[in-house]
């Protein structure tokens, strides 16, 4: 009997194998958890964009309610591709949407929130290529969802989609607003 | 046949023009083995910092992290924008006055240890630097209780047949049929292979 199992040894380590390599195929490398996360948010400065009112300054502008902060850039074709999606986050009207644009142009950025429509309540605009790295940020589209006291909550990578929104932003986002 | 030689010509020259590229690609890879030594960097000389010693200790933090958008270089080599950028953030904490470990640490409360391509030793990371040694030692104790076994079950001197296998044997060997109706079943393979250097001793 023993010997049956010194046999099948071989055999059971290869499935375990298989099973890590299933698994382990499947996550997606890009997908990092937040070092971030239920810490409060980093210190920051940015600029306003030229001629659009209500500028993201400093995080003392995201506390006293939830609100989300998306990373984007008019170079970012993901963004893009995402954008309907806020347009529609806006017009929802859960919490407010900001959104800090970064590695771009102030003219650009502009020109694209002007082709592609404007869902932000407030748009900051980095000038010193550091925003990106206080916050953790790999790339862009990423958004953030901060609380009330000015805590991240949660990181969402990549562009948001239908099934993100309705399943796991809007759910989180209520639930926080919960008194 | 005449239409022979050009073709024989065009596969020469065919040839040879592959044996010209084989050799600028081994030539290409050898430059770029000597390149890869360190010293090369996908650091601008506009990055650098006019103090040696500082700048030297920005290569030697920067080869260790990882660049979040490339994931398997580390900025000291990655050309992309956000390496760069974080390139310039550890030679600004140097100057600011940051030691080796507190830029590191920077990055590391920002990026979580992924931004480190050498993973620190702590709880949850045992597994990973101990267990090629848990392997290993695993095969060892194996392999040596293994031999161990079967060195306890071979006997040093076959067991003599008992009369049974005698009776047998003699069966086998007086019918050259192989004898089908007589073999005891019950005596197993394991009795048969002994039967073959006992029976002649």
């Amino acid at each position: 009997m023993s010997r049956k199992i010194v046999f099948l040894l071989p055999l059971l380590v290869v499935v375990v194998l298989l099973v890590f390599f299933a698994v382990g195929l499947r996550m997606d490398p890009r997908n990092l958890p937040s070092a971030l996360l239920d810490r409060p948010l980093p210190a920051f400065t940015l600029a306003g964009l030229p001629d659009r009112p209500q500028p993201l300054t400093g995080p003392d502008q995201l506390t006293g309610e939830v609100a989300l902060v998306n990373f984007f850039g008019s170079w970012c074709v993901a963004c893009v591709q995402e954008h309907p999606m806020l347009n529609r986050i806006q017009a929802e009207d859960v919490a407010p949407l900001h959104g800090i644009a970064f590695k771009d142009e102030p003219a650009a950025t502009t020109r694209f929130l002007a082709r592609h429509g404007d869902p932000y309540d407030r748009v900051g605009y980095d000038t010193t290529n550091r925003i990106a790295i206080e916050f953790g940020v790999t790339g862009a589209p990423e958004t953030f969802v901060i609380d009330k006291a000015g805590v991240i909550r949660h990181k969402h990578v990549g562009p948001i989609t239908e099934d993100v929104w309705a399943n796991t932003l809007r759910p989180l986002i209520e639930d926080l607003q919960k008194p | 046949m005449r239409r022979a030689g050009p073709m024989r010509r065009g596969r020469g020259a065919a040839l040879r023009r592959t044996a010209l590229q084989a050799g600028a690609v081994a030539a290409l890879l050898l430059g770029a083995l000597i390149g890869g030594a360190p010293g090369a960097g996908a650091v601008e000389p506009d990055e650098m910092l006019d103090d040696p010693a500082l700048e030297e200790r920005a290569r030697e933090v920067s080869a260790d992290l990882r660049c979040v958008v490339c994931q398997n270089e580390s900025i000291d080599e990655s050309n992309a924008d956000m390496a760069r950028d974080m390139r310039i953030l550890v030679r600004d904490r140097l100057l600011a006055g940051d030691s080796n470990e507190d830029v590191k640490q920077y990055l590391v409360d920002r990026y979580g240890d992924f931004v480190l391509l050498r993973p620190p030793f702590k709880p949850t990371t045992w597994l990973l630097w101990l267990g090629p040694a848990l392997i290993l030692a695993g095969g060892g104790i194996a392999a040596w209780s293994f031999y161990r076994r079967r060195a306890a079950e071979a006997p040093a001197v076959p067991a003599a047949l008992s009369d049974r296998e005698q009776a047998r044997l003699r069966a086998l060997l007086d019918d050259a049929d192989g004898g089908t109706g007589d073999t005891d079943r019950a005596d197993g393979a394991g009795d048969m292979d002994r039967a073959g250097p006992g029976g002649r001793a």
